[in-house]
């Protein structure tokens, strides 16, 4: 391996220590040496968003981090999402009753995103998160209903808070 | 409407059905199956069984897998579109550190794909794909060897490693190239780059239309762009040995499972028998992967011979530029009209740019065939003559991509339509209404025969939404404000659910039809169904499973469907033309009924009373008719069929299982539907803006509104692709422009508008469910509703668009009066 290094990385409220080449992208570390498969790679040039994650609470494309980068932040993945024994979260609940999933393939990406949206801008219209969205690419579902589910996160979040 | 509003037509009802006998007869009509059952299940958007884990990242797909000391694989490919391989030097390669293993063609010594069809010389050529290109490249990315290493990493140092020098030829990058005098010929065998050339249909009276045609005469030059399926997932394997099994497992992205394993088994030289292809989670499919892709087999091949674990994914940039492509095609389309407005005659030129190799299982005919069998459409064309070729070229080879020339036909006849429209002072929408066919069943002069539809509501209705939401007066506004709207329709019917019959008459050698189910009922009631169809995002394990529940009166969280598993299904086609609900649906429709006849028979003899006095009584148990107070439950019964079997009736045998098949008879059955569409064009940048994007659909009896509106929706986003943004083009080396998503553009949510949908349902006679197949037909109204919209915005412009992708410039030109 070239010039290994052993770095720790704070996933999902673990610590973890791994050995890689510096060449080593994060969306690799993530999926191959941590084993959080949730994480996706469609097109490893920072297009598609299957890969986004939340480091240290912005949307970030994993498969243009090189994992050492990440040293030092907070990384959270789609794993983090949700509770106990495999309940869904609000966001994860709306994108089941919205149908904002067909094979899933972009859906870990798109609940990473919009978890970063809806944190930024808690107001956000539907304009805006349709605006926001646009930041990564869904094959199957044409979209509207993971806007749709997206929206009506936001307004519950909103009305919870009120 | 719904079948019982149309009564069984006389064959002779209508005037334009072709004589019993000719091509058009089908001997006996297909025996009528769905027999009006509905229950509690199936109607219901119930919450998706593959929702929990897809949402929570504990979904398993291919890349996913890791498996105790697994290699990596990955492929050193031509870098030029047409050449002789002069030399090829792989030991450089394997002395990259980390690298395992490197084999060229000759190392592997392979067999070919070969896909062929029952079709004489003159018609059809074939032509053999090898796994790894042996002494010469016909295609930019065309595998030439496989390189394995320790890791991905180490695998593309491999890559770069390798030395391969080409003696370059001319390509051909165009079908007009293809087939000029003295072209490149790409395959030997096909000195004229035709791989295919059938001239399906001639029938009387065509010269005579035209020659006497008392309205007018139109004729249109329409041409798609390359498009690439591009399921989000691209394509990968992991092949295993497996000695004890004695067998190599393909864990692999496909949509046909079991062709997968026939080929491997093939090129290998081995018993079908020592390989298994099992399916992960899959992350669209859409088509591409309903072909076998020799990287699967050089993977298993692989594996093989290292008894070791191989894994290939393969990238974006391989799968833009070598994955297969499609619809690349190019209509020459005639057309006579009498007076009134209805078409005469029907005369087309198709010529489909297959690109460098023909697929197993399709063929490189399966687009011009398809195309040549349904250009008629929804409409009463009372003489049609056909020619349809599949031409050869140095680019990457072409699958069935979601609609298979439908979206192209569709544009073809449609732009026919609007044209005649124009030319005759008539509206567009009035024309479609005096042609569509509205008595059913219709035997159209292609010889097919058209189950009953909604053609004619679903374009009224369609219609009447523009018109109610006030589009029409608002184009008018736009207009005296100097802003171009334009209206577009497109109506459309798509045979679904091809069964044995259907697709023998496209006279492949490989006939895919029918489909398998299995299900077997455990000691606590609960069942596992298995499918041949694979689901690669169209929610078979929901929809199956209420299907199951309805027939057996059990809560769909009982029912599990398994497929994607060459050991567990006998034998199976996989899923694309929309045949999963229709065939997969139906066979595990048949194989609940009969468990239901199991369950019944067993209860009866242990309530000791006559069969015919007990039911299922759709909640789990069967019970006695005349005393219901007597009732088995499910679970009492499986503890006889397994624990107890001594008590079972003895002509009955232990365990509770069931199979069925299923082949849908005849012609198949056509969904329907109708996509209104309106579009702005910006003065400024020639942009496309779509204002409102209106589905009116019939796919017979709905399992899961949820999941079919999810397929309109998606499957319109992908034909609003093509009809204004993505296109693989190739420059005149045959290198291919587009290698990222920076090139290729895919449209993202700002991109694609909200679409709504309207569902009208005439169930399906003969499949067991009345469903049709919903898979496809957003992709194939969506490019020429948009189109026709986009005219509609330049009408007076005196420009006609007939090419998609539509591009800003085009629009820029035609409004700023350049030529
Ligand atoms: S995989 Fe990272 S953006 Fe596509
Ligand atoms: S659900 Fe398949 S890519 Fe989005």
């Amino acid at each position: 391996m070239n010039d290994p290094h052993l770095l720790t990385l704070h996933v999902n409220g673990e610590e973890h220590e791994v050995v890689v080449e510096p060449r080593r992208t994060l969306a690799d570390v993530l999926r191959h040496d941590l084993r959080l498969t949730g994480t996706h790679v469609g097109c490893e040039h920072g297009v598609c968003g299957a890969c986004t994650v939340l480091l240290d609470d912005a949307p970030t494309r994993a498969c243009l981090v090189f994992a050492v980068q990440a040293e030092g932040a907070d990384v959270r993945t789609v794993e983090s999402l949700g509770g106990e024994h495999g309940a869904l979260s609000d966001l994860q609940q709306a994108f089941s009753d919205h149908h904002g999933l067909q094979c899933g393939f972009c859906t870990p990406g798109f609940l990473m995103l919009a978890e970063g949206v809806l944190a930024e801008q808690p107001d956000a219209s539907r304009e805006d998160i349709r605006e926001a969205l646009s930041a990564n690419l869904c094959r199957c579902t044409g979209y509207q209903t993971i806007v749709d589910a997206v929206c009506a996160t936001a307004q519950a979040r909103r009305e919870a808070t009120a | 409407m719904t079948a019982t509003d149309v009564p069984g037509l006389p064959a002779d009802a209508d005037p334009d059905r072709p004589e019993p006998g000719g091509e058009g007869d089908h001997g006996t009509p297909a025996e009528p199956r769905f027999d009006g059952h509905r229950g509690r299940w199936v109607g219901a958007s119930i919450p998706r069984h593959e929702d929990p884990r897809l949402l929570t990242g504990r979904g398993r797909f291919v890349d996913d897998i890791a498996l105790t000391g697994m290699l990596h694989a990955g492929f050193v490919r031509a870098t030029v579109a047409h050449a002789r391989v002069t030399e090829l030097d792989l030991s450089a390669v394997r002395e990259v550190p980390g690298v395992v293993a490197a084999y060229d063609a000759a190392d592997l010594a392979l067999g070919d794909i070969v896909a062929i069809l029952d079709r004489p010389a003159e018609e059809f050529t074939p032509t053999a794909m090898p796994v790894l290109a042996r002494d010469k490249v016909r295609f930019v990315g065309e595998p030439v060897a496989l390189v394995v290493a320790r890791d991905p990493y180490a695998v593309e140092d491999g890559i770069e490693a390798a030395r391969v020098s080409y003696d370059v030829l001319e390509a051909v990058n165009s079908s007009d190239g293809a087939l000029a005098e003295g072209a490149p010929v790409v395959h030997d065998e096909a000195p004229d780059n035709v791989l295919l050339d059938v001239s399906m249909f001639d029938t009387p009276g065509v010269d005579e239309a035209f020659a006497d045609a008392g309205g007018c005469v139109v004729e249109v030059e329409t041409r798609s762009g390359r498009q690439n399926a591009l399921p989000l997932e691209t394509r990968g394997a992991v092949a295993s040995w497996d000695a004890r099994d004695d067998q190599l497992l393909v864990q692999t992205t496909t949509q046909v499972p079991h062709q997968v394993r026939t080929m491997v088994a093939r090129c290998l030289g081995v018993p079908e028998r020592t390989v298994r292809v099992t399916v992960p989670d899959m992350g669209g499919g859409f088509g591409q992967k309903c072909v076998v892709g020799r990287e699967e087999i050089a993977v298993a091949a692989a594996a093989q011979r290292l008894h070791r674990p191989v894994k290939w994914i393969e990238d974006r940039r391989e799968a833009l530029t070598a994955g297969f492509l499609a619809r690349e095609q190019h209509y020459r389309t005639r057309a006579a009209f009498d007076g009134d407005g209805h078409i005469t005659a029907l005369d087309v030129d198709i010529v489909c740019d297959m690109g460098a190799y023909s697929c197993y299982p399709f063929t490189a005919g399966i687009e011009p065939l398809m195309a040549s069998a349904e250009m008629p459409s929804v409409y009463r064309v009372p003489a049609y003559r056909v020619r349809g070729r599949a031409i050869t070229s140095n680019k990457a080879p072409t699958a069935p991509y979601r609609g298979v020339s439908r979206p192209q036909y569709v544009v073809a006849i449609e732009r026919v339509m609007e044209r005649a429209a124009r030319a005759l002072g008539l509206d567009p929408v009035e024309v479609r209404r005096r042609n569509v066919i509205t008595q059913f069943p219709y035997t159209g002069v292609n010889g097919v025969t058209y189950d009953p539809g909604t053609y004619r509501e679903s374009l009224d209705l369609a219609e009447a939404i523009l018109r109610d939401e006030g589009w029409y007066d608002e184009r008018d506004r736009a207009a005296a404000a100097g802003r171009h709207l334009g209206i577009g329709y497109c109506c459309f019917s798509e045979r679904t659910g091809y069964g044995s019959e259907a697709f023998a008459k496209r006279k492949m050698t490989v006939v895919p039809g029918f489909d398998l189910s299995e299900i077997r009922m455990d000691t606590t009631g609960a069942v596992v169904v298995t499918s041949g169809t694979m689901n690669h995002g169209q929610s078979h394990e929901t929809t199956f499973a209420q299907i199951v529940a309805d027939r057996l009166g059990i809560d769909t969280a009982r029912v599990k469907l398994r497929q994607g598993d060459t050991e567990r299904i006998a034998y199976g086609w996989g899923t694309f033309a929309s045949r999963s609900v229709t065939i997969g649906g139906s066979a595990v429709a048949l194989a609940s009924e009969r468990l239901g006849e199991l369950l019944c028979r067993i209860a009866a003899h242990l309530l000791e009373t006559r069969p015919e006095n007990v039911a299922l009584d759709g909640d789990g148990g069967v019970v006695q008719l005349d005393d219901p107070d007597r009732r088995l439950s499910y679970s009492d019964i499986a503890d006889v069929a397994y624990l107890r079997s001594h008590l079972l009736p003895k002509d009955v045998e232990p365990t509770l299982t069931a199979t069925a098949s299923f082949d849908v008879p005849g012609d198949g059955t056509f969904s329907n539907a109708t996509h209104a569409v309106v579009v702005e064009a910006d003065a400024g940048t020639g942009q496309i803006r779509i204002l409102r994007y209106a589905c009116v659909e019939d796919c017979g009896v709905v399992i899961h509104p949820q999941v079919v509106e999810g397929q309109c929706r998606g499957g319109i986003a992908q034909g609003i692709a093509g009809a204004l943004f993505e296109e693989v083009t190739y420059d005149a080396q045959g290198e291919p422009s587009a290698a990222s998503f920076i090139d290729y553009l895919v449209p993202t949510a700002t991109e694609i508008p909200d679409i709504s949908i309207a569902h009208l349902e005439t169930p399906c006679a003969f499949t067991a469910n009345g469903a049709k197949g919903a898979g496809e037909g957003g992709t194939i109204g969506a490019p020429a509703a948009v189109l026709n919209a986009v005219n509609d915005a330049l009408r007076d412009t005196g420009v006609e668009l007939d090419t998609t992708p539509i591009h800003p410039a085009t629009v820029l030109d035609a409004l700023e009066g350049r030529p």
